[in-house]
């Protein structure tokens, strides 16, 4: 087990790269604590898998070191990392049983057989295959295939860092609640440290102790689920987490207000913008419908009642407003005005968070 | 909804029943009428019933001919097999400009009419102007694929192994290329050797088109007769006289129409059962692998 350490890391797919856009992977500095579990979510080619592809030394970074405690295994081989990643499909080696599978890291490690035996057995176990144990592997269903990678995955006791590159995905949808509880429950038991990504927001919520948000080969942003719900660094984080994502204005701010369309929108807070471009951020969960005549006037396009809440869907100007109610609210038919929860709103100057000063 | 019986549609396959008939079962009827039947010209043919069969079964001509090419398919697959595995295994797996090329080169001997196989290997192993002939004799090696059996038969194996090997390259490189990537670096990570990734890899995932290769070079090279036939013409002496050469001669050569229709028939139900009995042994294996 150990401290992961990722400086000055960039990684380019041309051998030449000239500008910052042909960098999958631009330049980042982290440390990834021993025994935590992250999450590392962005959407698809982001850089997630170029990330981790690089930690477990299947990829070699065109710049940038990365150490193992003080070890600097930059170029080092994926087996002198001592690494163990699972990937979005499922590996399995058709010819061999259940049983080979899972003892096969094992095995080409010369690992003691009556270590291998108990070994496997109990993580059988945790993974719920122990029946299928003398079967061949390449009967299997998709769903089970995948356990047994997750379990090859899981089996070294001694990794440095357990690696998952969406291992969901091909997972039916109650499975994959199960599985995930599961790989909870493992970490917390075996503390190993692990790095789950994935582009589906509630995985990466309900897994990690932090949340790395990428976003075109950069991090963004890295936080608690909390932080990243209510103060997102950057206008994609607002966008990309929560459902529907957060809303966006561009607008003017002059001391402690800003000003769209001849409205105004008190902010609490007091902030000194001279350029660039101006927005602020609410979440839908902190816009209400207002019963004066004060607030933002909106039309109302469509309501979406999903059950515990109502989604609904206003037009502002021609920018889209989301706010969240509860189902047992009237919702005007056709226009009304909103009101924003004043300690909710975030400004942002060209898609990064600022803070203002408090008053 | 009861459907509406109409026995007319019928006359629809009536085409294709005519065009099967004259391409393929009426000959094949005919070599049945020959092989059951002796003559003496002038269209005048005898029942002989099964007696032609009863003579090509005891021949002994026969019988080594079928020696020598059991022998002769044993030996290029055993061969063509493992060799076309293993060059696939060094193609780049990158797809690029190099493996096109790669390919190309590889594809090319597929490429070359088969009686120009055998033509240039006859001009290349001469003794007085082949290359290969001369450079042998002029290193002191008495190479003469004319007269020496051996030679002859070396000849021939390795004539067949360079016009051939390619198309198991071809269809094992074809399997290869669909790994995905992920069980590679699944097995970097698990710390497999280059032995266990192929063992247990790169071999199972080539089983289908291996299944493929072996049953297309298993009656190719049973059935072999051009290159042969312009390289060697059967001799020397009869020693690279295979099943279809001999065919010939009996046919052509001799006009021997009986025993060579009954011939050529059990030919046809030997390449039949044998290419059966492989895919079913195969297939069932595969099925096995799968519980």
């Amino acid at each position: 087990m150990a401290k992961i350490t990722l400086s000055n890391l960039a990684h380019s797919y041309s051998s030449n790269p000239k500008n910052e856009s042909d960098y999958a992977l631009k330049k980042l500095n982290h440390v990834w604590d021993d025994g935590s579990a992250y999450a590392l979510l962005g959407p698809s080619g982001c850089g997630k898998s170029t990330l981790l592809n690089i930690i477990s030394g299947l990829l070699i970074p065109s710049e940038g070191q990365i150490f193992f405690d003080d070890h600097d295994v930059t170029n080092a081989d994926t087996s002198e990392r001592n690494i163990a990643q699972v990937f979005q499909f499922p590996v399995v080696y058709d010819t061999m049983t259940v049983k080979q599978n899972l003892a096969f890291p094992l095995k080409n490690r010369k690992v003691d057989a009556s270590y291998i035996e108990a070994r496997v057995n109990e993580i059988a176990e945790m993974i719920g295959v122990t029946e299928v144990l003398n079967n061949k592997a390449q009967g299997l269903t998709a769903d089970a295939k995948q356990k047994i990678s997750l379990g090859r995955g899981m089996v070294r006791e001694d990794v440095n860092a357990i690696l998952f590159d969406e291992p969901l995905t091909v997972i039916d949808p109650h499975m994959k609640w199960e599985l995930r509880t599961q790989l909870k429950a493992l970490h917390q038991q075996l503390e190993h440290t692990m790095i789950y990504v994935t582009h589906d927001q509630t995985e990466a919520l309900t897994f990690a102790d932090k949340v790395v948000v990428m976003f075109d080969g950069k991090v963004v942003q890295i936080g608690t689920p909390t932080e990243l719900f209510e103060r997102p660094n950057h206008t994609f984080v607002g966008y990309f987490i929560g459902s529907p994502g957060m809303n966006f204005l561009t607008v003017a701010i002059e001391g402690q207000k800003a000003f769209i369309h001849d409205e105004e929108i008190d902010l609490g807070n007091n902030y000194s913008i001279s350029r660039g471009k101006v927005e602020i951020g609410i979440r839908p969960e902190f816009v209400s419908l207002s019963d004066d005549a004060s607030g933002l006037p909106v039309k109302i396009k469509r309501v979406e009642d999903v059950g515990r809440h109502k989604i609904v869907r206003t037009d502002f100007y021609g920018t889209e407003i989301n706010l969240i109610v509860s189902s047992s609210t009237m919702v005007p038919s056709d226009s009304c005005r909103l009101k924003f929860k004043k300690s909710a709103v975030n400004v942002y100057l060209d898609g990064w968070r600022v803070n203002g000063e408090t008053v | 909804m009861n459907k509406t019986v109409n026995q007319k549609a019928w006359f629809l396959v009536l085409p294709v029943l005519v065009l099967v008939a004259f391409s393929a079962v009426i000959p094949l009827m005919t070599v049945v009428n020959y092989s059951v039947q002796d003559t003496f010209g002038n269209n005048i043919f005898y029942w002989v019933g099964l007696e032609w069969f009863e003579e090509i079964l005891n021949s002994e001509r026969i019988h080594n001919a079928l020696g020598r090419q059991i022998i002769f398919t044993s030996i290029i697959m055993l061969i063509e097999i493992p060799l076309g595995i293993f060059i696939a295994l060094q193609m780049p797996k990158k797809n690029g400009l190099w493996s096109s090329l790669c390919l190309v080169l590889i594809a090319l001997p597929l490429l070359i009419p088969w009686n120009v196989v055998g033509t240039i290997w006859q001009i290349f192993g001469r003794i007085d102007i082949g290359l290969l002939g001369y450079s042998l004799n002029a290193l002191g090696i008495d190479y003469n694929y004319v007269q020496n059996p051996l030679h002859a038969w070396i000849t021939i194996i390795v004539m067949d192994v360079w016009h051939w090997t390619s198309l198991v390259v071809l269809l094992c490189y074809a399997g290869l290329q669909s790994i995905p990537d992920a069980y590679y670096q699944a097995a970097k990570i698990d710390q497999a050797s280059r032995i266990n990734i192929f063992r247990y890899i790169e071999l199972p995932k080539m089983a289908g088109v291996l299944l493929i290769a072996s049953l297309l070079r298993f009656m190719d090279s049973f059935m072999i007769y051009t290159e042969p036939f312009v390289l060697t013409g059967g001799g020397p002496g009869n020693v690279t006289t295979f099943l279809s050469i001999d065919l010939v001669k009996m046919a052509i050569g001799q006009f021997d129409l009986g025993p060579a229709a009954a011939f050529s028939l059990m030919y046809f139900l030997v390449i039949l059962l044998i290419s059966w009995v492989f895919f079913t042994v195969m297939t069932n294996l595969d099925k096995k692998e799968g519980v």
